[in-house]
């Protein structure tokens, strides 16, 4: 990250529509700089919209507005990394091709330094032996941890992931939830997931969007243990059926 | 069984059939020459039809490559300007509503009885299949490609090159394909109206003497033609597309 903080970001008065029918409307947050905010919620209520809103993408098929600044007043573009539920990476090219994809994009030419940096990277990951093959031949749980190298290859202060392990077996989730929070630790991180195990494990606050029109409230801060935090004990159980009771509930409510 | 093998067992296989067919209807040798009778005369004439198939070949392969460059960029045009989408993909629906048969005629008018009209007509026959797949291929892009694209920075050019083009390929493939099934028809339909030379040329002069075996020759010269012109561009196509595991490569 270049040394550079990682800063907090502000939405103000965000709302999303379909056809007319308000999804939500006039939501305004914050997420601090340098910690993980999780955002849970039922299926259909917005939080993947709310997150490409973030992203600078249009809504899929709907109608979103209102604004998105940086705590630090610079603008939002170049400063954002995007990791979603499919690895999304490219099948005609390597891993390591797909890795430093950006460069590509971006138009600038990858040195021999940038290579080993992301040869350094699929180390971390443990991909290193693989950065040759084609997505093709890896399995899904190798395939998002390229995907979550191509993430720390951007090496942006602000990462967005849409639920990125939840297509995942509970053992590969578990290991790449270890893994991106070492990785990520002092970036602005927003994750959406539907796992409130998954929230209390990685984030340092957590949201929960829910009803219709949707609204956003803050849960209690998870325990105060450091990230990633043991799913094992009594307190965190005891959260996470919390969290799952809450959000049944409000699914309930809202059908 | 590998795919040489298999190839032969078809081509011996429908030859058989052929064969088996003149002895079953026993047709006499005006209406349907037994495979031998064939190819004696693809022997005893090969001067004759090589300088015929040469001219074919010509047209097919210059059709082919100004169809495929003219669909590519027709292709290239519509995703990357929606004022020119809106106006020309209703004209490029007309011109495939036109049976292109039909504008044979125009076409030896316009162009004259050299190879320019026969050009023309697989040209034209072949333009639709490759723009519509490779237009298709360029659309239909997973979104998610295009968003991850546009949140690393990505412009639209840089974004056509890197992601729509290569994701494209295996469309632009099939369109190809495709294509080269129907470029031989373009010429030798464009021979059959108005030409001094071809394998369509030497078909219809053979069928207006009744050397039925000749019309044969040159047809099966015609088919081995189409048959290796495919199996070039089914091979072309594959190694434009090596990613994809059904090609073989991971």
């Amino acid at each position: 990250m270049d040394g550079l903080p990682s800063p907090g970001i502000t939405v103000d008065a965000a709302g999303l529509s379909f056809d007319g029918r308000i999804v939500f409307d006039g939501l305004s947050f914050r997420l601090e700089g340098g910690c993980w905010t999780a955002l849970l919620g039922p299926s259909g209520v917005g939080k993947s919209s709310l997150l490409r809103f973030i992203a600078g993408l249009p809504a899929a098929g709907g109608d979103i507005r209102g604004s998105v600044d940086a705590g630090d007043g610079m603008a939002l573009t170049g400063r954002v990394a995007y990791m979603a539920q499919r690895d999304l990476l490219l099948p005609w090219l390597s891993v390591l091709d797909n890795v430093t994809l950006g460069h590509r994009l971006r138009g600038t030419p990858l040195g021999q330094q940038d290579r080993h940096r992301a040869l350094h990277l699929l180390d971390q990951v443990g991909l290193a032996d693989s950065a040759d093959a084609r997505p093709a031949a890896l399995s899904g749980g190798m395939r998002q941890r390229a995907a979550l190298a191509r993430t720390l290859w951007e090496n942006r202060p602000i990462v967005l992931m849409d639920e990125p392990f939840s297509a995942l077996d509970a053992l590969t989730r578990f290991r790449l939830q270890e893994t991106a929070a070492g990785l990520l630790r002092d970036r602005t991180v927003f994750l959406v997931t539907h796992d409130p195990m998954e929230a209390l494990r990685l984030a340092d606050r957590i949201l929960v969007l829910t009803g219709s029109p949707a609204s956003l409230r803050e849960t209690a801060a998870p325990p105060a243990l450091p990230r990633p935090r043991d799913p094992g004990g009594e307190a965190m159980a005891a959260r996470a059926a919390a969290l799952m009771r809450d959000l049944a509930g409000t699914e309930g409510e809202a059908a | 069984m590998n795919r040489a093998l298999r190839l032969l067992t078809t081509g011996f296989g429908l030859i058989a059939a052929w064969w088996l067919l003149v002895i079953v209807t026993d047709a006499p040798p005006f209406m349907l020459p037994d495979p031998p009778r064939v190819f004696a005369v693809l022997v005893d004439r090969t001067w004759l039809i090589l300088p015929h198939a040469g001219i074919t070949a010509i047209e097919i392969v210059i059709g082919l490559s100004l169809g495929t460059i003219l669909g590519g960029a027709s292709a290239l045009l519509l995703i990357s300007a929606a004022p020119v989408r809106r106006w020309l993909l209703p004209v490029l629906v007309v011109s495939q509503a036109l049976p292109v048969f039909a504008l044979a005629p125009l076409l030896t008018l316009w162009f004259g009885y050299g190879l320019a009209s026969k050009v023309a007509m697989a040209t034209l026959i072949i333009f639709f299949p490759v723009t519509a797949a490779f237009y298709d291929g360029l659309r239909r892009v997973d979104p998610g490609w295009l968003d991850l694209a546009r949140v690393m920075g990505g412009g639209r050019a840089t974004i056509l090159r890197q992601i729509r083009l290569p994701a494209a390929l295996p469309a632009f493939g099939s369109g190809l394909r495709v294509a080269t099934a129907v470029a031989p028809i373009g010429a030798v339909v464009g021979e059959w109206v108005g030409s001094s030379a071809g394998l369509g040329y030497l078909m219809l002069h053979a069928n207006g003497r009744m050397q039925t075996d000749l019309m044969f020759a040159a047809l099966l010269v015609l088919a081995v033609m189409a048959l290796g012109l495919y199996a070039a561009v089914d091979a072309g196509a594959r190694a434009l597309t090596r990613w994809q595991p059904e090609n073989g490569y991971a």
